[in-house]
């Protein structure tokens, strides 16, 4: 053990078991499908995973605080009906495409304030955020049902869905947004002290509040990013499709914290970077995407992720139990 | 001396907090609907809760265990999809109990996991319920399920039938959550399964098997799935593969709304049954205003939010929370 720690590269691998992961489907789909290593379809895998990519980033913000968001599949969903309906309201019938400026930056304000709403909650009534959300998911998607009254919105400016099909170079503008993203928030969560804090709160509470950290509007602005987040992936979804529908997003959250958790996040808080929700967003996207291609059909991803969920979670009670330093009974 | 009363006696009005709430709505219901207080209505509205009720009692003994399961909407799917197949196949009466064991065999998975591996059981039950779905699919091929003779079948008794004018299921959920309390308040095991859940170290120095009482709340829960599919199974004589998609959530939503606690040892049985009425009453309740369904998870939201502070408010003593 000692000398295999000894390479910097393995021991950075057993850190990040995620990523050898990754490495190791990512080699075997190269060599067994047919399709999978083009620059092409490289790009389409960091696309398709973008939208529960960008949430997870979210996501990772709020699990090391040590709280969790399940109602993040609603918030995306309203998100993308105000951007896709805002867009024809009529006061705005005669900005030719500047009318899709307003209906982006509302729908992002409506993923925010659901945010704010869950995290002012969270503060001032210490109710658990697995509660709190929890009856937010059942509720935003009841605002979704109320705004769009059952039915779906298509986009009437084809300036919007075309967007999603725009390029930057040889890439597309929706990857570049997620890469971006992904840049983002890893710097504020490892180069600022807002991340810092974000590591003490969930590490040890009390200590923080002792610190001097102002623990509840701290989890605050993390509950308005992830809101801003699951705004922003419902925004790119509805520029994908052309539309919003009221179910979009169904069960969304559990495949953020799949991936959350794959990527090395501790539920309990303190841990978890966005590197290891990155390795664990592109595990669910690869194999999503090569298993496809295999033509395998697609019940066998739900059983496989569903395994490895699992199977990571072992490994890590088997690896990690002398660093819990806890008693086993 | 009036204040210092209402002061004491605030606590103990908010502890009660769901069964004044379920009152007071089922009041304003009854003022603002006339057919809202109709034997007709209110037995609709007890029979179609009887799915989620059933659950919802494996559930609060999962998570009076200091546990959660969220692996419970797809195991319906499963159980509900491989009876409804294997009723016309291999007929009921043995359709019936190979759905019971292979629906123990998840819950026994469930149990092996959390209980003796000691995995986090949210994490697991996630990854279950990715799992069954799959293999709900994969034995279905992505097919919804019939069965093809819907009235000759004595299968139809437990969604269909009566006894003595009372709907099958009704009976059914009552009559386990009056064995699940039972056996929460005055078994020895119930006593171990709230020790575990209050405090797990305490609870193995006392000489509690806390590996086997875990396993034992996963067995429950699965037991209570497939109790839930035979209802469904029965009821609908078939079924999409995605059937139980959602559940998991609304009967976890169901369970905290009866005031048990997600950290474990404490909740109770009765109040669940209270805390399923009560979503159910409110749903049927709105429609019967004119309101359209989806009223029902704004008003639950606050619903949930309101008696959860309430009853975390109660315990410290103070409405908001300290934190800066």
């Amino acid at each position: 053990m000692r000398a295999l720690s000894n390479n910097p590269i393995l021991y950075w691998l057993m850190r990040n078991p995620i990523w050898g992961f990754v490495i190791v489907v990512f080699i075997f789909f190269s060599l067994s499908a047919d399709h999978f290593f083009s620059g092409r379809n490289l790009t389409n895998i960091v696309v398709q995973t973008s939208t529960i990519g960008l949430i997870a980033l979210g996501m990772t913000l709020v699990m090391i605080n040590g709280n969790i968001d399940l109602s993040v599949g609603a918030t995306l969903a309203l998100a993308a009906a105000f951007a896709v309906d805002v867009q024809s309201w009529a006061m705005f019938a005669t900005w030719g495409n500047w009318q899709i400026l307003p209906a982006v930056c509302i729908a992002l304000l409506v993923g925010i304030l659901m945010g704010a709403i869950n995290g002012f909650i969270v503060w001032k009534t210490g109710v658990d955020a697995f509660i709190v959300t929890l009856g937010a998911m059942l509720g935003i998607r009841g605002l979704v049902f109320v705004y769009t009254g059952e039915s779906s919105f298509y986009a009437m400016n084809f300036a919007y869905s075309d967007f999603s099909s725009m390029t930057l170079g040889p890439f597309p503008v929706l990857a570049v947004i997620f890469v971006l993203a992904v840049l983002a928030v890893h710097w504020l969560l490892s180069r600022t002290v807002h991340g810092r804090n974000t590591y003490a709160v969930g590490g040890n509470r009390e200590a923080a509040v002792n610190a001097g950290i102002r623990v509840g509007p701290h989890m605050m602005i993390n509950f308005m990013l992830i809101g801003f987040l699951a705004a922003l992936s419902g925004v790119l979804l509805s520029t994908q499709m052309g539309a919003a529908t009221p179910n979009l997003g169904r069960d969304y959250e559990l495949w953020v914290i799949t991936a959350v958790v794959l990527g090395g996040t501790k539920l309990t808080g303190g841990k978890g970077d966005i590197i290891g929700t990155l390795g664990g967003v592109l595990a669910i996207g690869i194999l999503r995407n090569g298993m496809n291609l295999m033509q395998v059909p697609a019940f066998f991803v739900y059983v496989i992720l569903g395994s490895i969920l699992i199977a990571v979670l072992f490994l890590d009670k088997r690896f990690n139990r002398n660093a819990d330093g806890g008693l086993r009974l | 001396m009036l204040i210092d009363r209402l002061k004491a006696g605030g606590p103990a009005i908010a502890k009660q907090g769901i069964l004044v709430a379920f009152i007071l709505f089922m009041i304003v219901f009854s003022v603002m609907s006339d057919r809202f207080m109709t034997t007709g209505n209110v037995m609709s509205v007890f029979r179609q809760a009887t799915i989620i009720g059933v659950i919802a009692l494996g559930v609060t003994i999962v998570v009076i265990g200091g546990n959660l399961d969220l692996s419970v909407g797809s195991m319906l799917s499963f159980a509900t999809v491989l009876v409804v197949d294997l009723h016309d196949k291999i007929g009921p009466e043995l359709a019936i109990p190979v759905m019971v064991l292979a629906t123990l065999c998840l819950g026994a998975i469930n149990g092996f996991l959390i209980g003796i591996l000691r995995l986090n059981s949210l994490i697991v039950t996630l990854g279950m319920l990715s799992v069954i779905q799959g293999l709900v699919l994969i034995y279905s091929g992505g097919q919804n399920v019939d069965i093809a003779n819907q009235t000759d079948t004595w299968f139809r008794f437990f969604g269909r039938g009566a006894i003595f004018g009372v709907a099958t299921p009704i009976i059914i959920f009552l009559g386990l959550a009056l064995v699940f309390h039972v056996i929460m308040t005055r078994m020895p095991f119930g006593r171990r399964v709230i020790a575990v859940g209050g405090n797990p170290t305490a609870s193995v120095f006392s000489g509690v098997p806390r590996s086997r009482v875990v396993f034992m709340t996963y067995l429950i829960s699965a037991l209570c799935v497939a109790v839930a599919a035979m209802i469904l199974g029965s009821r609908v004589m078939g079924s999409q593969n995605n059937v139980g998609q959602g559940y998991e959530l609304q009967v976890l939503a169901a369970v905290i709304l009866g005031g048990t606690s997600l950290l474990g040892g404490s909740g109770s049985i009765l109040r669940t049954v209270l805390g399923v009425l009560m979503l159910a009453f409110i749903q049927n309740g709105l429609i019967l205003m004119g309101q359209p369904y989806y009223t029902q998870w704004l008003v639950t939201w606050a619903v949930i939010i309101i008696a959860v502070w309430l009853d975390v408010a109660a315990k410290r003593g103070r409405l908001f929370s300290p934190i800066a």
